[in-house]
């Protein structure tokens, strides 16, 4: 038994530290995507084509000054950060990467997900309070707003392939589409989710909590160094999650032809990562009363009456 | 091993819940709250009840403690520090409080004493008839307790309508 545990231990650290290393270089892929799109290098200095980047900037922020404002609530601010980075990184437990390989194969996987990430959205709301800050308030009233809409939307959107996998379990949803992608089966589901996922990571076009032309930097305003970057690592390990459950239930996980299962995940993650980028560059942000109308006059129905449809189409079919 | 971690989960929740009522700032009582919920989903795990800790945690950590902390924000802490704690009502409280800690003892000694070996078989028999926890779930959930889940529904959406109605009256 001790030995199970110890080779389990040893399975979290190496997936943790992945995930770690890749989270940083998304801020580079990030940076690279968008500034030659804007026809721009993007970062170019350090290291060759600046890949080296990601790891200057961690050393920077690792040996910034870390403030702790007066009014500030010590305790909460303190937690904060943590609150919102770990459940996104106790969520990669359950993500099968290949067909052999995933911490560990819960049976009710999917629901885990929704449930722990739904978590972090504490550490972006006590952040905001904590900070005494009327612009980090703002942002983190914004934010918890923002985030009970979209996560109705977001679980309601895999409600349909559900019923048509017929299972929780992650590895199960993907064995179930040897034949064929659920996205075949569920186009509205698959939209309804990438847009709830966008809205859940505070992604453009739904960045508000952060929205810096309004209120500086949102929710994470008033933090710096470390704790700032725990916040940024939060929210890339999220957008890595949300590429990750969409690869897994709407795009077969890891399966494909001829490479390996984790090489086909991999690929179908960046793919996501990469169209949440391009997103970034390319649309405006919206505006609150936008975003909730859009959230529940539109959103909420079509995932309704998606689930309705699959529904009466498994009982007919 | 698994006396190592219902102590340790089980203790969490403990100091956690007096916390929760002992802290004058709301928002530390609302985490505290936070962490409680989350140590009884992992006391669920425990029992091999996944499902339900799932829901634990998406519904009540999740959601409605989401809700609570929304509104809580919106109270100026500072003034509601100030308040009293303890109000004109410790009485009842106690008399309150006695009854109810005699009903739990009362239910504990009765699984303790008579462990329900029936009521384990038969929970046994309902999971291997549906080859899952959460299949089970809904199984028995549409089938032998369709009426109290169908009137608990009926229940939510009377509060729903009520809810919308009195809003709606507000803005108009």
């Amino acid at each position: 038994m001790w030995i199970e545990t110890v080779f389990a231990v040893i399975k979290i650290a190496v997936v943790w530290g992945i995930v770690s290393l890749v989270v940083a270089y998304m801020t580079y892929m990030e940076r690279k995507v968008i500034g030659h799109m804007q026809v721009r290098l993007g970062p170019m200095r350090v290291g060759p084509h600046g890949l080296l980047q990601p790891i200057a900037d961690g050393l920077k922020l690792f040996l910034k000054e870390d403030i702790i404002p007066r009014e500030a609530d010590k305790g909460v601010f303190l937690i904060a950060p943590l609150l919102a980075l770990i459940p996104a990184f106790i969520v990669y437990s359950v993500i099968p990467f290949s067909e052999g390989f995933s911490i560990a194969n819960l049976n009710i996987g999917l629901l885990f997900i929704v449930g722990v990430s739904s978590l972090g959205i504490f550490g972006v709301v006590m952040a905001g309070w904590a900070s005494g800050s009327k612009y980090s308030m703002l942002g983190a009233f914004r934010s918890a707003a923002q985030m009970i809409s979209y996560e109705i939307f977001l679980g309601f959107a895999l409600i349909g392939p559900l019923m048509v996998a017929g299972t929780l379990n992650m590895k199960g949803i993907v064995e179930g589409q040897q034949e064929i992608w659920y996205i075949v089966y569920q186009p509205l589901a698959f939209v309804l989710f990438f847009i709830a996922g966008l809205a859940e990571t505070n992604r453009v076009p739904f960045d508000l909590p952060e929205a810096e032309t309004e209120l500086v930097a949102g929710f994470h305003t008033e933090y710096s160094g470390m704790k700032f970057a725990f916040f940024f690592m939060a929210e890339y390990a999220n957008m890595l999650i949300i590429c990750s459950v969409a690869a897994v239930v709407f795009f077969g996980g890891y399966l494909g032809p001829i490479i390996p299962g984790a090489h086909w995940f991999i690929i179908k993650v960046l793919l996501g990562m990469f169209f949440m980028m391009w997103l970034r560059a390319t649309l405006p942000r919206f505006r609150y009363d936008q975003l909730m109308r859009l959230g529940w006059k539109i959103m909420f129905p079509l995932a309704l009456a998606n689930i309705f449809a699959t529904g009466l189409l498994m009982y007919l079919i | 091993m698994e006396w190592a971690f219902f102590i340790l989960f089980g203790g969490v929740m403990l100091i956690a819940s007096v916390l929760v009522i002992t802290r004058r700032n709301v928002v530390h009582a609302a985490l505290y709250l936070l962490l409680t919920l989350f140590c009884a989903a992992a006391l669920y795990v425990m029992l091999e009840a996944e499902f339900l800790a799932a829901i634990q945690v998406l519904i009540y950590a999740g959601a409605i403690m989401m809700l609570y902390v929304f509104v809580i924000m919106l109270i100026n802490v500072r003034e509601s520090m100030a308040e009293r704690q303890w109000h004109r009502q410790k009485v009842a409280a106690a008399v309150i409080g006695v009854l109810l800690a005699v009903e739990l003892l009362a239910i504990f000694a009765k699984g303790i004493v008579a462990p329900s070996a029936k009521t384990a078989e038969a929970a046994k028999s309902v999971l291997n008839a549906y080859g899952g926890n959460t299949e089970a779930f809904g199984a028995t959930l549409y089938t032998q307790f369709l009426f109290p889940f169908e009137a608990a529904s009926l229940l939510l959406l009377a509060a729903m309508i009520g809810a919308i109605v009195m809003a709606k009256r507000n803005i108009e």
